[in-house]
Parts: structure tokens; sequence; C-alpha cells
């Protein structure tokens, strides 16, 4: 040891007043970090990892059978313009998700509205209707099935009135009317109980008032009631417009896409293009693509609240 | 190191060793243990017990392999394989419907088998049809073996033909009637009469075009041409053929139509067209009457059409080279006798009516010589081409306008060629 190095260990230093390293604020948000990790974790590898793949293989073309993984870069998304049968593919899931939207929003709200009393028996008939929602998605569709078959239960109820029904599943003008009519009957009760709640938060003293000024009742529905369900309203169609674009149970089962491609709707489309025609790089790029319109029209959706949704104003 | 220590260290040298001795043993015996998986799409027990046993006589043969089944859904077999092989997940060994067999044999997906099978001491490949496992070969070799080579038949209810007063089958063919024509107008009387079903194309269901193929091969009819090349929808024999289809489902009623569940094996109609191995399906309890006939003749005379299923190695297969040898014991002369007591063989050997009637008790030796025999003798094979799901999906669509009361044939004709035409010149 030379003496230098004697004289500086020797040399007292000035303590500097130390800050505790684990701060009540550290600590607390540590804790919150390590809460929230199995979730994040989660999250990052069954949504976030599988999306970067699915991109990651839509520039890519994948033939299974080959055992082939070329890069093509942008091909796959050039091939999206020149696919004819897309085209028919997005009307048909544009059609399915309007009509979903339309049907399933008027139904769950008049339903609410007609349950919102205080009568005998009304926890019955609200359990009644909510009840395909918890009922296995494809049992529900098969039944349905059975039931819309030339020679099935609806149309042998209508032959009993005289009424030839018509083919529901197979004819073009009915199959995607048909469709859409199960999905509503399947999901309706949970927008019915979103906007069961939503009615019974709406303070009474307002129907009072609006009473008292002589507000018809169709008035204090447009006047009152709308404007205070607004954010259900909004929260119903977010969560019905992306049900209805990720729908493929119930056509796999009631149409497979038929008549021709009238209810060929995208997520269909993908699964024939990537698991039956074994088209993985295709089949990835239009998983992007529903990606894609699905998180536009939900960000059309949050924009929109600004202007129709009563409490963000 | 203590004295000890040192006088014992020879004997944990010597257990050390012992011990390094044991594991590398069990290592090696680890190493050869083979486990080998094949995917199948019949779940029927008795198939199954069958396999197993055949597995069992593979074992007392190599005791380190084992074999398992593994039945995957029916309706969408090829997906759920082709899934499994996308996700590293390949089974050893798969079954091939005939329809897929261009997609796997052409794509390299199949270890060759023609090298195995003839070093098999027994094997005798040159006993094996050369039209049956023409579909399953390419540049000369072998990559799948046709397992299993059904004709189709009509299965025949003649206690419903007989209540509607019309002709049964066998009368027809005694009488040398035994035509479409006359076949859909007993069809028609049974509907007529009873209310049942008339004619049934099995799994056909207007969807799964390929089925239809038992009725427009009678008119010399095909989806494409012989080279794959050219679309032949909008051919003469094809709109007639379609047309005849047509007019018995809409006008005559004699085939139940679009979105009509009608199951002959209940019951509920007279006559169904499908392979012979669909006969485990007779009712055991309170039978009809039934029959099982050849299929009516065509506007070319006689014909017959077979379905195959092809039974393949992946390449993907880590032990590739043992799951070739157990496919070569599988479909053994010995085994092979077993197996078409479900899977009629294309063995020429097996096919008589004398050895098929010792596996086949519900058929007589007529039937047996008459369907099966002269079916797989002479038998077209349902169509199939390179990426087959795809024209399937087309042509379903394609034909979607052909199932109304009001359809224009030819014009739909038209529009299935328009759509797949490239992808059959390409």
């Amino acid at each position: 040891m030379t003496d230098a190095s004697v004289t500086r260990n020797a040399t007292p230093t000035q303590a500097a007043p130390t800050r505790p390293l684990w701060t009540l604020a550290r600590r607390e948000a540590l804790a919150g970090s390590l809460f929230v990790a199995p979730q994040l974790l989660g999250v990052a590898v069954f949504v976030l990892l599988p999306l970067a793949l699915v991109f990651w293989y839509s520039l890519h073309e994948w033939n299974v059978l080959a055992n082939t993984f070329e890069f093509t870069g942008v091909q796959n998304y050039q091939a999206l313009l020149e696919d004819t049968t897309l085209p028919p593919v997005l009307m048909a899931s544009a059609i399915f998700a309007a009509g979903l939207v339309v049907f399933n929003l008027s139904l769950a709200l008049l339903l609410a509205v007609l349950l919102n009393q205080k009568l005998l028996g009304i926890t019955a008939f609200r359990t009644f209707f909510f009840s395909p929602v918890v009922v296995s998605l494809v049992a529900w569709t098969i039944v349905w099935g059975f039931l819309l078959q030339h020679n099935g239960g609806i149309n042998g109820v209508l032959k009993l009135a005289g009424i030839e029904g018509p083919n529901w599943l197979r004819s073009p003008g009915t199959a995607m009317a048909s469709v859409i009519v199960v999905q509503v009957f399947k999901n309706v009760g949970l927008n019915m109980i979103l906007f069961l709640a939503a009615l019974q938060g709406v303070p009474r003293e307002l129907y009072e008032a609006a009473r008292i000024d002589g507000a018809s009742a169709w008035r204090q529905f447009r006047r009152i009631t709308l404007p205070l369900i607004s954010p259900t309203i909004l929260l119903t169609s977010v969560i019905t417009v992306v049900g209805a674009l990720q729908v493929f149970a119930q056509i796999a089962v009631l149409t497979q896409g038929g008549p021709g491609q009238s209810t060929t709707v995208l997520v269909y489309y993908l699964y024939q293009q990537t698991f039956q025609f074994h088209r993985f790089g295709y089949g990835s790029t239009l998983a992007i693509v529903l990606f894609a319109i699905v998180a536009l029209l939900t960000l059309a959706q949050w924009q929109l609240r600004r202007r129709f949704v009563f409490q963000e104003q | 190191m203590s004295p000890r220590s040192l006088r014992l260290l020879p004997r944990a040298l010597r257990l050390a060793g012992s011990l390094a001795l044991c594991l590398a043993f069990a290592g090696t015996a680890a190493a050869q243990d083979v486990k080998l998986r094949m995917t199948i799409w019949s779940a029927n027990e008795a198939h199954l017990k069958l396999f197993n046993s055949i597995a069992e006589g593979f074992k007392a043969q190599q005791p380190n392999v084992s074999i398992t089944f593994e039945p995957l859904p029916f309706d969408n077999y090829t997906t759920a394989l082709t899934t499994q092989i996308a996700g590293g997940n390949a089974p050893d060994m798969a079954w091939i419907f005939e329809t897929s067999a261009y997609d796997f044999v052409n794509s390299g997906a199949l270890a060759p088998l023609s090298k195995t099978l003839s070093a098999t001491p027994g094997y005798a490949l040159n006993d094996v049809a050369a039209s049956a496992t023409e579909r399953w070969t390419k540049d000369g070799t072998l990559y799948a073996y046709p397992f299993s080579t059904s004709p189709f038949g009509v299965f025949v209810n003649n206690d419903l033909i007989k209540q509607a007063g019309a002709k049964t089958p066998a009368e027809l063919i005694a009488a040398n009637q035994w035509t479409w024509p006359n076949a859909i107008a007993t069809a028609q009387a049974v509907n007529a009469k009873t209310g049942k079903g008339g004619l049934v194309v099995r799994d056909f269901n207007y969807q799964a075009w390929q089925f239809l193929s038992s009725v427009y091969y009678g008119w010399g009819a095909s989806p494409w041409s012989a080279d794959g090349k050219r679309c032949t929808f909008t051919d003469k024999p094809m709109v007639d053929a379609l047309g005849f289809v047509h007019d018995a489902v809409f006008n005559k009623k004699a085939i139940p139509g679009p979105g009509q569940n009608v199951d002959f094996f209940a019951g509920d109609a007279a006559m169904t067209v499908t392979q012979i191995s669909r006969a485990s399906l007779l009712p055991k309890d309170k039978p009809f009457d039934w029959d099982l006939v050849p299929l009516p003749h065509g506007q070319v005379g006689e014909y017959a059409i077979v379905g195959q299923a092809g039974v393949g190695v992946l390449k993907q297969s880590k032990n590739a080279e043992v799951a070739a040898k157990f496919v070569a014991y599988m479909t053994n002369p010995e085994n092979s006798a077993k197996l078409a007591q479900f899977f009629p063989s294309a063995r020429k050997s097996l096919l008589n009516a004398e050895t098929l009637g010792k596996t086949n008790a519900r058929l007589s030796p007529v039937q047996l010589d008459k369907v099966v025999v002269t079916g797989i003798s002479t038998g077209k094979l349902m169509p199939g081409h390179t990426d087959f799901a795809r024209l399937q999906q087309m042509v379903r669509a394609g034909l979607d306008p052909v199932w109304q009361p009001q359809a224009d044939i030819p014009a739909a004709m038209k529009a299935i060629c328009a759509q797949i035409g490239p992808l059959l010149a390409k």
C-alpha cells in the first residue's frame, strides 16, 4: 500500500445526507407493478406477440405442406387489391355488422324499457331474455340450424298456418337475415342488461319535472332518457360492432359462407384462406386488414362521443 | 486428503463408474424408444380396436416402438391436419383423402414409401392394382398407400319401395332396366306415395359436389380435363347431368332438396348412393329389407366410382423411417385382409367375393362380386386436383345458383369456369 493511498483512505469524507432507496412511493409503485405484471405478461404473450407474428407472417408466403417460408415483402398486400372475392366479402361483413347493430341495439333498448318496470315476476322475464347469453354459442347455433332447415321447425309451424316457408339458409335473400337474427337473439340479453342498468341510473326527479312541464312520454324518452343513457349506447355499439366483425362460428355452422358468397364475412374468408387453402401468408394479411378496420371503427366511434354522448360534453 | 478418504477413493470411483454406466444405458434405452402417432378420421370403436391390434403386432416385432391413433373430426380433417403441421406438431403418419392426394404428394410433404414397401419381405407391392396407386405416385415413387378403396353402390330400402308399389332395383336389374331415369322414377314414386325421401346422394348435401360425381360420371362428365388444365363444367355431359339432377330435385321431388335432412339408414329414404363401407350404418335392431346394388346405368352405360383413402408418412417426422416400416406392416397382405372388413383393399389377391365374404358378413357374395369386385376393378376415382380445397370452395359457391327452382344451368356453368379456369391453367 502506497503512502498516497493511505492518505486518501485516511481523509474523512463529508457524509452527504442519503435519501432512503425504498421510499413509500417507490414501494407502492413496485407493489403496483408486481400486481399488474402477470396481466401485462399475459397481454404481451397472448396478444402483442401474436399480433407482431401475424404482421411478420403477412410479409411471407408460408406453404405449410411444402414446409417453405419465403419473404415476399408487400406482395400479399398487393394481392388484396387483385382479390376479386374481397369486395363482396367486405360488403357481407358490412351488411352483417350494420344489421346486427341496428337490430340488436333497438331490440335491446326496447326490451330494457319494457322490463324497467316494477311488476310482479319481472325478474323472471329479465332472466328469460338474458339466458341465451350464457348458452354455448355453437350449441345455440346448431339448434337454430335445425329450426331453419327447409323441413325444419320454423317452416313446420308456418305450414300449420298454411304458409310455405322459404329455404332460410339456402336462399340468397334470407340467409344473411337468418344469421343476423340468430346472432341478435343470442346476445341481445347482454345489451339489454346494460341498458337496464343505465335506465335505472336516470334520476326519477327529471321525469317528474318533465311531467309537470307537460312533456309527453315520447318527449321524455327523447329528451331525458336517450341523452342520459348515451354513454351506454356508445359502449354497446362499440362492443356489438367489434363482435359483429369477428363473427365466425355462426357462419361456419349455419351457411359455410353460402349461398354463393353471400354470407362469407371477413373472418370466415380469413379462415378459408388460412386453414382450408393453406395460404397462411395471405390469411395473415387479411387478419391485419380486420385489425385495421376494427381499430378505425372503434376510433371513429370514440371520436363521435364528443358530439353525441351527453356526459362527455 | 485424510488416509480414510484415500482408502474410500477406489470404492467411490467404482460406484461413480457404475452409476455412469447405468445412466448411459438408461439414456441409450430412452433414445431407442420410438413413439409414433397417426392421425385418422374414424373414431369408430371397431376400427380403433383393429388398428390397435395391428400396432400390437408391430410392437411384438419392434418392442421399442409404440403407436397411437389420433381421430380427428371427419368434416374438418384436412384442416385440422394442416393446422397441426403449421403448429410444428405434425403427426408421424396421416390418413389422406383422395381429393387432397395431389396437394400432399406434389408439395413434398410426404416421405417416399416405395423402397421400404419393396424391401419388406412378403409385401408384394406388385399385387396392388396400378390404377389404385396412380394418384399417390409422383415420378414413379409411391408417397402414400391407398389402404382403402371403397366403391360406391346404391343401398336400397325394399320395404319403402314395395309400400309405394314401385319396381325395386333388383327387379329393374333383372329386367335390364336399371338406369338413372328408372331409379329416379322409383324414388319419385316413393316420395309421392309415402312422403319419405326418394334417393339421397350421401355426403353431397349440396356442398361437397365431389360426391355428386357418383351421378355425373354416368354422363361421362367431369369437372376438369384429364390433365387438370381445362374447366369442363360447360361441356354438354356436365350440363345434361346437372339438368337431370335439378329436374329430379325440384320437379320430380325424387331427391330431397337443399336444406332437407334425410337419413337413409334411419329408414327415411328409399335409396342412397354411398360407399359400401357405410354398410356398418345399417340398423341392427328392427332392420328393414335392404339391398345393395351397383350404380344405375348412365348415358355412358355401366360405370363405377371408388373413393380412396391413403396413408402416408410426413417428411417432418423425426422417425420417418420407422413410420414407413409401420405403414409397410399395416398394409402387408395379412393385415390388408384384416383391414378389408372395413376398408376394401386394392390388392388383386384379395379382390374376390370369397375372401371379401370372410370379413363382410353383412354383404352377400353376389353383392360383393357385383358392387365391390367390379367397382374396384373398373371404378374411376372421385375428382381431385392440386389446390383442391380452393377449387372445391369456388365450385361450391358457383353451384349454389343451380340449387334454386328457377336455375339457369348453362349460365352457372359458365360462371364456374370463369372462376376456376385461371387456377386450373396455372
